[in-house]
């Protein structure tokens, strides 16, 4: 019991991402309505981001610019100072990436709901079956 | 000029998306041949590039000038090579043969298209070039943004099957990621072949297998693996009929070649096929793909559809072929990557084509066609055969390798789904061919006189044709210089190791 506490403690930033990523993904299968697909597809984008985010955080490291350093960039550069700034920078890109999605995935939803007046999917089967 | 080759694969096509999208503005008819430019930069530049290779062995462009592994570099082998030319060559066509329908299909919304018709190329080429596991997927998003907004500007129930092709793509695409995310935490680094350096000393780690596993998993969704195929049909069905036959060739192949890449470039053989011992399994799931896959063709009532399902069990042949292991059957799968590409974008060129004439693609449309579209359906004809696998069409090539692997890796569930899927698809094939040639049937006998609508010939504009008689050569020419195709290139593709 306490090796799983100290499981579940140490490695917290890991469960906050899968807990987000499996609420996206609940609402993406579970969830009839076409608006809330789109959002917990977001979320789950987002839960990667977070993720990413997190794996370059250090203890006691500072924001990687030499001059914020512990010596002001006087001496020789120790990486266990800085945190690692790249998953950042990858994750510059992949929030682009994630609004773009968002943004097809509206404009097909307003097409949707201009086709068949209404964001639901029962509703939505249901017309294409009449027809 | 000849060493910046891999950059102009994509920048060529990405800048030209711009000056189509304002050509759009100012006068339509100019966006067709920026784009055709364009790709024709592409196709040249990547054939230039598999001479080189064919010389050189390897071609490693680092991007910027900056050297990896912190540098973007652009790595092209005989592997992707190959697919590269495959690629460029079905984009460039594609884009020939559907001018007219492309006209008629989308008459103010033709700079629109073309934009994003050279984006989803340049996305695809891209994630064929790149060294890089991470620029892979930025390049991966491009395709499938463009694919899906492609595919929503069709007709009839397109926006809904767009929208839920978003949902799948994105969840594949975002366990992609996720994969990569873990590689770099156990490796620090995101260039394929400097991951490939670092791992062998980690391979028992637990970080590994979750990143091999949730990549190959996200992978699977976006190739349409059977149990993650449901995108796929309607998608295809309801999309404009000249994105249709430039989107069925490419992403599901690209996506196989990328599978391909990961596990033989990125985790190596050893580990991909010995260490992990669920090559078996994965046979398995394919042999279902291509059993359900077919089963679910037959009993389809349009063209489209039922091609859709032709290629979920077609995806089985690659994913399967590929899990034998084996020499034979990895050169099966390489070479069925190219194979299926010219295959369907044979079928489908025809499938636009005789949407072009006749309102729908439901069988009942197809009645009499081989009196009214000779050359189209003869161009059918080649691709359906094919797609059978009847020599000397390159279909039966790529089969044979895969037959052979499945005997050598004793693996005879994978050669019996094999023929199971050959015979169905004879009669999938055998079928329209029958509509198309002897339906209605008797008018002639009984009535002494046709419609005069389906008696006259109307076949496809030549400009529609030309580019569809090439393709359908090609299948033949594929087929006759598979040898050569093997001996020169594929047999170099696969690492040494595998018997």
């Amino acid at each position: 019991m306490v090796d799983l506490l100290t499981i579940i403690i140490s490695k917290y930033n890991y469960w906050g991402y899968i807990v987000l990523m499996m609420i996206g993904l609940y609402a993406m299968i579970v969830k009839k309505n076409l608006v809330k697909k789109i959002i917990g597809m977001s979320i789950f984008q987002t839960a990667i981001i977070f993720f990413y985010v997190s794996i370059g955080m250090k203890k006691n490291a500072t924001i990687p610019i030499i001059s914020h350093g512990h010596d002001g960039g006087e001496h020789a550069v120790h990486a266990v100072d800085f945190i690692n700034p790249l998953p950042h920078v990858l994750m510059l890109t992949a929030i682009v990436v994630s609004v773009a999605t968002l943004g097809v995935a509206l404009a097909l939803a307003i097409k949707v709901y201009q086709q068949y007046n209404s964001l639901e999917e029962d509703e939505i089967d249901s017309q294409i079956k009449v027809k | 000029m000849s060493q910046h080759f891999p950059a102009f694969i994509i920048v060529i096509p990405l800048i030209a998306a711009f000056f189509i999208f304002t050509a759009g503005w100012l006068k339509r008819t100019y966006c067709f041949y920026i784009a055709a430019v364009a790709l024709a930069i592409s196709l040249f530049s990547s054939f230039g590039l598999l001479l080189q290779v064919l010389q050189n062995k390897v071609v490693v462009y680092h991007f910027g000038g900056w050297s990896p592994p912190w540098g973007i570099a652009y790595r092209v082998d005989y592997l992707n090579g190959i697919v590269l030319v495959v690629s460029a060559a079905i984009a460039f066509l594609n884009l020939i043969a559907t001018k007219k329908s492309v006209e008629k299909e989308f008459i103010e919304r033709v700079g629109p298209f073309y934009a994003l018709y050279v984006l989803f190329v340049t996305g695809t080429m891209g994630i064929v070039v790149t060294g890089d596991a991470f620029n892979l997927y930025v390049l991966l998003e491009i395709a499938s943004l463009t694919g899906y907004a492609l595919i929503g500007m069709g007709t009839e129930h397109a926006a809904l099957a767009s929208l839920n092709y978003v949902f799948m793509g994105t969840i594949g695409a975002s366990f992609y990621l996720l994969g990569i995310g873990y590689l770099y935490i156990a490796t620090g680094s995101l260039n394929m072949f400097d991951i490939a350096s670092i791992l062998p000393n980690i391979f028992q780690s637990n970080v590994v297998l979750f990143a091999f596993v949730i990549c190959l998993t996200g992978l699977f969704i976006k190739m349409a693996l059977f149990p993650m195929h449901t995108w796929l049909p309607n998608a295809y069905t309801y999309s404009p009929s000249p994105a249709i036959s430039l989107i069925a060739p490419l992403t599901t192949k690209v996506m196989v070649y990328v599978m391909i890449r990961i596990l033989l470039s990125v985790f190596t053989p050893s580990f991909s096929f010995k260490s992990m011992a669920v090559n078996t399994s994965f046979v398995w799931l394919a042999v279902i793909a291509i059993v359900v896959g077919s089963i679910l063709a037959l009993s389809q009532q349009s063209l489209k559809r039922m091609l859709s399902y032709v290629m979920i069990a077609e995806i089985g042949y690659m994913v399967g072929g590929f899990w034998l292991a084996n020499r034979a059957g990895i050169t099966g799968a390489i070479l069925h990557i190219i194979n299926d590409a010219a295959m369907t974008l044979c079928v489908f060129l025809v499938a636009g084509n005789i949407l072009y004439r006749v309102p729908g693609d439901s069988f009942d449309n197809l009645k009499g066609l081989f009196r009214k579209m000779p050359f189209s359906m003869g161009a059918f004809v080649v691709g359906a055969l094919s797609i059978i696998g009847v020599p000397p069409t390159c279909g039966f090539f790529s089969k044979w390798y895969l037959i052979t692997g499945g005997i050598a890796a004793g693996h005879y569930g994978f050669v019996a789904a094999l023929l199971f899927s050959s015979l169905v698809n004879v009669v999938l094939f055998f079928r329209i061919f029958e509509i198309g040639y002897f339906e209605p049937f008797g008018d002639l006998h009984i009535s002494g006189s046709m419609d005069e609508e389906e008696k006259t010939f109307d076949d496809a504009p030549l400009g529609m044709l030309v580019p569809l008689m090439i393709v359908a050569a090609g299948l033949i020419a594929l087929g006759i210089y598979t040898d050569t195709l093997v001996t020169k290139v594929i047999q170099f593709a696969i690492p040494g190791g595998i018997s």
